[in-house]
């Protein structure tokens, strides 16, 4: 009994930083791309800086009246937004923010979280197929070009830090790690990040939504409730993404007093992660389509294939 | 029947069920989207079959991957939404018939070969990573190297025939 009861805790714990941090996400969205861009942002809503846009937002998109296309595949078309959110959701239960402190620790956490985030492109591509709009259409193609594109430098930059530490376990990677890993896997983590921000299609890789030519892509057609989902999605990707990078590549709850504070040194690390992720958005302009797979196939995997026989080399030599 | 019993049950109905609508759906693009149900039960059987790595990979790879690959191919050619009434397949009864030859063979192969095994549940995982990793890189390594040089074959042959048959002169 006290086994369920700590299941269900723990389920229930992931289930509301599910809800709550990708909002945080976007509040840093708002206001860090306000500032970098000279500009106040929503100011209004809930008085203090306008904390409760979002919120706002979320009540609004609920009030909205849930139009599906008449030449839509209405079933494809309205079960695309979830297929899209929940892998996210399940990919949070298996992230460790702390020793012990984890969703569920799995023999191989991190097989199963990357595997679990490929899922979330089907929901996109649902979408884009269903709407029966061009735009929405065209939109999917590229989203899946995308995909296959930058899973491959993606997985590959996790198995090099698995073949460093030894384990597919996340918290085992997180155990093993080594502040000179922060040297000796900075190509990985490079790959890492930039395909996962593909993945996510996110700035400057956000070709598949591109507002100045596709309308807003896949995500054309839909309004009210289901966008908001794929939006919070979105959000969803960053917070998994950076809480990937940071357990991954440096070092999780490792720090100073990591015995007391480990978790906040974990979450310190996501925030940060994520913060560059917004700040990349504002940096850097979108990518063409033939230079995105050209960054991909020229550029990402070739590095990470020279990452994986440096770490072949390093653990070889470390384990003689 | 224990829980575990039920639930492969269930998973087993579910693969097949979906995997029969891949062939009998009119639209195709749902013929890739039930692809999806009949892999993601699949990979339900492999976890409760206690072979959690090949689980993850069934889904890593073939929901992932082929799939997304599949989807792309028919929204790049022909994927109008609505069924497409003339999608008739002609030669379904030869495939009808190779389909069951082919589960023949595997079924027979399969039975012969754990014939009365027992899983044991409650012991240690044996498809962890560790475990089908030793299996494949010591016991099974030549058939692994075979199938990679079949792989790589497969690439080049794809490059030899999207390069095209001539010299491509005065492009």
């Amino acid at each position: 009994m006290a086994e369920l009861v700590e299941v269900l805790l723990r389920v229930a714990v992931v289930l509301l930083a599910f809800l709550v941090v990708p909002l945080l996400v976007g509040q840093v969205e708002h206001k860090a791309m306000a500032h970098m861009q000279s500009r106040v942002g929503p100011m209004y809503a809930g008085g203090f800086h306008g904390w409760a846009q979002l919120v706002a937002d979320g009540v609004k998109f609920v009030q909205k009246e849930d139009v599906v296309p008449a030449a839509a595949d209405r079933t494809v078309f309205k079960m695309a937004p979830a297929v899209a959110l929940l892998p996210y959701l399940v990919a949070m239960v298996a992230i460790p923010i702390g020793p012990g402190l984890v969703g569920q620790d799995l023999d191989i956490g991190l097989f199963f979280v990357v595997a679990v985030m490929g899922v979330g492109v089907v929901g996109t591509l649902m979408g884009g197929w269903s709407s029966a709009n061009k735009f929405s259409l065209l939109g999917g193609i590229r989203v899946a070009a995308q995909l296959m594109a930058y899973e491959l430098p993606f997985v590959l930059a996790a198995a090099s830090v698995a073949m460093a530490a030894g384990t597919l376990s996340l918290t085992g990677i997180v155990e093993a790690w080594n502040p000179w890993w922060l040297l000796w896997q900075a190509p990985a983590a490079l790959v890492f990040f930039v395909a996962g921000l593909a993945e996510l299609q996110r700035p400057p890789f956000d070709i598949p939504v591109a507002d100045a030519e596709l309308v807003f892509g896949p995500y054309t057609e839909y309004g009210g409730l289901r966008f908001a989902l794929f939006i919070l999605a979105e959000y969803a990707g960053i917070v998994v993404l950076s809480a990937l990078t940071a357990v991954l590549f440096l070092g999780g709850w490792h720090g100073p007093w990591e015995d007391q504070v480990g978790w906040l040194w974990t979450l310190a690390k996501t925030g940060l992660v994520a913060f560059v992720v917004v700040w990349v958005r504002v940096a850097y302009p979108r990518l063409r389509e033939d230079q995105l797979q050209r960054l991909a196939w020229q550029g990402l995997v070739p590095l990470v294939l020279f990452q994986l026989a440096v770490t072949a080399i390093g653990v070889v030599v470390m384990s003689s | 029947m224990t829980v575990v019993e039920v639930l492969f049950l269930l998973l087993g109905l579910v693969a097949a069920g979906s995997a029969l609508l891949v062939v009998t759906t009119r639209t195709m693009v749902h013929a890739a989207l039930w692809l999806v149900v009949t892999l993601g039960a699949v990979a339900g059987i492999f976890l409760l079959l206690a072979a959690e790595f090949v689980a993850w990979v069934q889904i890593l790879i073939y929901v992932g991957a082929v799939v997304v690959l599949l989807l792309f191919a028919l929204m790049l050619t022909k994927a109008p939404t609505g069924p497409q009434p003339d999608l008739d397949a002609r030669r379904a009864l030869p495939a009808v018939a190779v389909a069951g030859l082919v589960l023949a063979v595997l079924g027979t192969t399969v039975v012969a070969g754990f014939h009365g095994v027992e899983l044991d549940l409650d012991g240690a995982v044996v498809g962890s990573a560790q475990t089908t990793g030793a299996t494949i890189f010591q016991q099974w390594v030549l058939p692994f190297e075979v199938l990679s040089v079949l792989l790589l074959a497969a690439l080049v042959g794809a490059i030899v025939l999207s390069r095209g048959t001539g010299r491509r002169g005065g492009e």
